[in-house]
């Protein structure tokens, strides 16, 4: 190891007089391509390519118990029941029978079951929520085949101002009960960004809503 | 008749254009490393289409690992004029009238994620062994104990007031339950927190006009 090998077919110089470290020495090199794989080897497992991504989310905040509750139009509001296993049932506060107190609930078979697949939730929201979907869509297609010049930020700005302008966009409710995970509520949240439904907001289940999932059949 | 002599090729391969390469290799990866921080639990968070990137420096990390414990993280700010954790420290022995030692704050401000209850904070600072310490990291309380606060609320507390302009991460395990995240968001908008960020793993997903069609 570390060895200088001498080059035997080195040139002879000036009349026999040998200078046999002159040229093409050889370094073993072995050593120093150990270290670099093993240094190589170290960077490559403690390095963090992808960055951690955040979402945002604001949560409503804590109501002042003496005031009242906020009205919500009824006909543009549903609200999303998470449990157990992905499951997912929906409804409309339309479907709550009019004369029917407050907070009342719309009986079971108005309840509605779907999934976290394309054809579930994401079907829903989109159909609820096609106006202010298909704006946003070809707005984002003129902008990508740059019909349309807009940056980022004003881009953004202008998203946001569809999603306010429309009044009948759905205002969607998302309620979990305990056994529900931390990853079915991202999700739901997340469909809530791909479905770009203007306002939603994670809040309480309530005891009768929790009774009625727990009697859902399985 | 002569033998063939069978040319004898030398032992020595040239190793240069390997220790080029390496050498390229090595640098490259010095150069982009950024150190994945030592982290109290694994955690694998959830995927979303959000691209919005974490901020690394100037947050308040609430971790939630698969078994619901909760760990607490916050740096020591944009530059090294600012020592938060210290300060954090300093307000809590206070708050819960314990004394500490200048060798224990040092390893609390070069500490990252950490999680246990506040009795057990001087213990985990003293041990110098890293599998007795893991062991000791059980979570902080997040239950209300009578009219006490529990101490994530403390520490949250103390936190946003060392460092107001701290955003708050949270960073929860797919696989943990809600039921803890939502006692942890309550115990933040008990400090006026009202604005989280979900760390994610970064999944391209799309709805088409098909999707709405069908």
């Amino acid at each position: 190891m570390g060895e200088i090998i001498e080059n035997d077919s080195g040139h002879k110089k000036g009349g026999g007089r040998r200078s046999p470290r002159k040229m093409g020495a050889h370094i073993d090199m072995t050593p120093m391509v150990d270290l670099m794989c093993l240094l190589i080897t170290f960077f490559m497992l403690t390095t963090a390519f992808s960055k951690p991504k955040v979402m945002e989310i604001t949560m409503p905040e804590p109501p002042d118990p003496n005031a009242p509750p906020p009205a919500v139009a009824d006909f543009r509001t549903y609200s999303i029941i998470l449990s157990d296993n992905d499951k997912i049932y929906w409804y409309w506060h339309k479907d709550v029978p009019e004369d029917a107190p407050k907070g009342a609930l719309p009986t079971f078979d108005k309840w509605h079951k779907t999934n976290f697949s394309k054809d579930g939730l994401r079907k829903v929201l989109l159909s609820k929520n096609e106006k202010v979907f298909t704006e946003i869509y070809y707005l984002i297609e003129k902008v990508k085949k740059v019909e349309l010049v807009m940056s980022d930020d004003s881009l953004n700005a202008k998203i946001k101002r569809i999603k306010k302008s429309d009044k009948k966009s759905p205002i969607i409710l998302i309620k979990a009960d305990e056994k529900t995970k931390y990853k079915s509520i991202v999700n739901v949240v997340d469909e809530m960004a791909i479905c770009n439904i203007a306002s939603y907001a994670i809040v309480d289940i309530s005891l009768e809503e929790k009774a009625l999932i727990q009697k859902a059949p399985k | 008749m002569a033998k063939i002599k069978l040319k004898r090729s030398s032992p020595h391969v040239d190793m240069t254009p390997m220790v080029d390469l390496f050498s390229l290799l090595l640098t490259f990866f010095m150069l982009t490393t950024s150190f994945r921080p030592q982290e109290a639990k694994v955690i694998d968070s959830p995927s979303s289409v959000s691209d919005k990137t974490a901020p690394d420096k100037n947050v308040i990390t609430v971790l939630v690992s698969k078994d619901d414990k909760v760990f607490f993280n916050m740096d020591n700010g944009k530059d090294s004029t600012t020592h938060y954790r210290k300060d954090l420290i300093i307000e809590i022995s206070k708050r819960y009238g314990f004394s500490i030692n200048p060798q224990q704050i040092k390893a609390f401000e070069q500490g990252s994620s950490f999680g246990m209850p506040i009795k057990d904070i001087k213990g985990w600072l003293n041990e110098k062994d890293g599998k007795k310490k893991e062991k000791l990291q059980t979570g902080i309380p997040i239950d209300t104990v009578g009219t006490q606060m529990p101490e994530l609320g403390d520490w949250v507390r103390f936190a946003r007031i060392i460092n107001q302009t701290a955003e708050v991460a949270i960073k929860g395990d797919a696989d943990a339950n809600f039921k803890t995240v939502k006692k942890v968001m309550d115990l933040m908008q008990v400090n006026n927190v009202n604005k989280f960020n979900l760390v994610t793993n970064l999944q391209k997903e799309e709805a088409t006009l098909e999707d709405l069609k069908k």
